[in-house]
């Protein structure tokens, strides 16, 4: 048994104990796990040497698309609601992707970032369907067919986000190590010999910008189900700076990095906000630089290192 | 009334296009010596009018007469490019130009993230309004329409005035012919014997002054609050693509195509507002995906 995979069963041991300890520490956790998601879409970008600003638009779209559902059929379960959260991702990322994986570096990273804040600007101004700034609530859904109270809910919901974790956090890593995972990364290192092997760069990116966008929409349906509550700040572009920085600061090495940065991401938030309230984007920034600089990639790697500089040993 | 409505827009058109000019030029300039495009820049364009806002204040405190605006103005743009432009080159950009481009995007924008709050702390969140100069100048009487001369003639004046220079600066003067060459090629510029490092300063510091003096220029217009920067990085972007990567003269044309086009929809249909830049952008990206005035560069294979 490798390090990473120790890792992932710690992880996904503490962030169902713990709370049993610690009754308050569900919903960060659930949130955490939530972030780790869409953290996990944004690095499959950044496997592919692209990076997007604007990827919070589909955490948010994944929620609002769950609060409208929610509020027309109030007893959906939430399962369902899950399901919706994550097939607005894919419809979305086949649109928005067919567009934007033309391009690449900066161009990427900004059409990103402007289709986002296009979307943030609509969300805020069309009042009568979304509720302006204020965002809409949702009723508390049933879940698996039972009418929870709040604290069993949490429970639930934060066992389908821990397995909703390991579930995408393995297929994602069956997909990079597939055929098309495989290109995706080839498009980063040398885009023109893939071309000439005969792979569509284009498709290949738009593959896996699809899978990006479904899991940024599956963690916004959670995000939305677990706060009873969508705003448009779902997808200002802090919250795509938030979900990069998670990404590198776990690093892309392996699925587990995004939710070791998530977590850390999490628990700095909770002891950090309540004294840099007006400083939290800059911490974050000193970071991300810091990260850049020292560890360019990110917590991850070190599960790594071990075993290569092993192979290189023998 | 309808055919003053579209004078208006124009009139609008061209100040804000005068706007975006400017911080698109000092984003252009900055990417062509640097192949690195900021995204730091449109905190540039706050810092500016932040600054702008406290030197009025603190002049008209002391009883200095709104004239003085118009030295104050540029002046702030030069404090904020001088001090935060060369910090943020001497501190990130320089070590940065060898890296992974997805790690060189990762430093501007959390320089970016930096700079926003840095705004906050200094200068709060409640908006600053510092017009004296735009009453001081009054109003002029133009085709029926009653329009302030400020931004009538001191706003495209200026940007105007900064084009023509600066093309001049970099066709003629020796350091503008050394910044050209860098932006062609950096390599063989060092080989020639310039001094790459402080070419890249200088223009890092012109750019950030050039972002900086339209903020300055935009602060007695509107009211200053957090998060301008943030939209205006995506405007100029959209300005800079629409262009083609390092075209100063692309850039003109697309910041009146840009900035006239908002206009008219501010006027006409303001729900798409937000929208309209975006789509121009879209669209020329669609057809043009190097944008409007870029020349066929070669691939590196």
């Amino acid at each position: 048994m490798n390090r990473a995979k120790i890792v992932v069963i710690l992880l996904a041991l503490v962030a169902l104990l713990l709370p049993v300890a610690l009754p308050w520490i569900k919903t960060p956790l659930i949130l955490g796990t939530a972030f780790g998601i869409a953290a996990l879409g944004i690095s499959i970008l950044i496997i592919s040497g692209q990076i997007s600003f604007g990827h919070a638009m589909f955490v948010c779209a994944g929620g609002y698309a769950v609060a409208f559902v929610s509020r027309q059929w109030p007893h959906l379960d939430s399962a369902w609601l899950l399901a919706v959260g994550a097939t607005t991702g894919v419809i979305l990322g086949i649109v928005v992707g067919s567009f934007v994986v033309r391009y690449r570096a900066i161009f990427f990273g900004m059409l990103n970032l402007a289709l986002s804040m296009v979307l943030f600007a609509a969300l805020g101004k069309f009042f009568n369907l979304t509720g302006g700034t204020d965002g809409l609530r949702l009723e508390r859904a049933p879940f698996f067919g039972m009418n929870l109270e709040r604290d069993a809910f949490e429970s639930v919901l934060l066992v389908v986000g821990v397995a909703l974790a390991l579930l995408s956090g393995w297929l994602v890593q069956r997909y990079l190590r597939s055929v098309a995972g495989q290109a995706l990364s080839a498009i980063k290192t040398n885009e023109t010999r893939l071309e000439y092997v005969g792979i569509s760069a284009y498709q290949t990116l738009w593959i896996g910008y699809i899978i990006s966008a479904t899991l940024c929409g599956l963690s916004g349906a959670i995000f939305a189900i677990a706060q009873g509550l969508v705003t448009p700040e779902m997808g200002y572009w802090v919250r795509s700076g938030e979900i990069v920085f998670v990404a590198i600061l776990g690093g892309v090495g392996h699925p587990v990095g995004a939710f070791i940065g998530a977590g850390i991401f999490e628990f700095v938030k909770l002891f950090a906000a309540a004294y840099l309230t007006g400083a939290w984007q800059m911490v974050l920034g000193f970071v991300l630089i810091a990260m850049v600089f020292l560890a360019p990639r990110g917590i991850s790697a070190m599960l790594e290192q071990r075993t290569t500089s092993k192979r290189e040993d023998v | 009334m309808s055919q003053d409505i579209y004078i208006l827009a124009v009139l609008d058109g061209l100040s804000y296009a005068a706007l975006l000019f400017l911080v698109a030029l000092g984003m252009t300039l900055v990417f062509g010596v640097m192949n690195i495009v900021n995204m730091a820049h449109g905190s540039f364009y706050a810092l500016g009018g932040y600054m702008a806002a406290t030197l009025g204040l603190w002049a008209t405190a002391h009883g200095a007469s709104p004239a003085w605006s118009l030295l104050i103005l540029p002046l702030a743009a030069i404090i904020v490019g001088c001090v935060f432009g060369a910090l943020m080159e001497t501190s990130l950009m320089q070590h940065i130009y060898n890296k992974d481009p997805i790690l060189q995007l990762l430093i501007t924008f959390s320089a970016f993230m930096i700079f926003e709050d840095l705004q906050r702390l200094v200068w709060g969140t409640q908006p600053y309004f510092v017009s004296d100069i735009v009453n001081y100048l009054g109003t002029a009487d133009i085709l029926g329409i009653t329009y302030t001369r400020y931004q009538l003639m001191v706003v495209p004046g200026v940007a105007l005035v900064v084009f023509v220079a600066l093309r001049s600066f970099l066709k003629l003067s020796s350091i503008g012919r050394q910044i050209v060459a860098v932006s062609h090629n950096r390599e063989i510029s060092t080989a020639l014997g310039i001094n790459v490092k402080r070419i890249s300063l200088l223009t890092f510091v012109v750019g950030s002054i050039l972002g900086a003096l339209a903020g300055a220029l935009a602060s007695p217009t509107v009211s200053w609050v957090p998060g301008i920067g943030g939209e205006m990085i995506v405007l100029s972007f959209a300005v800079v693509a629409t262009a083609g990567l390092g075209q100063i003269e692309g850039a003109l044309v697309a910041a009146i195509l840009i900035g006239l086009a908002r206009s008219f929809t501010v006027y006409l249909l303001p729900e798409l507002e937000v929208l309209i830049p975006f789509l121009i952008m879209v669209l020329v990206l669609l057809f043009r995906p190097q944008g409007l005035f870029s020349v066929a560069q070669s691939r590196r294979v």
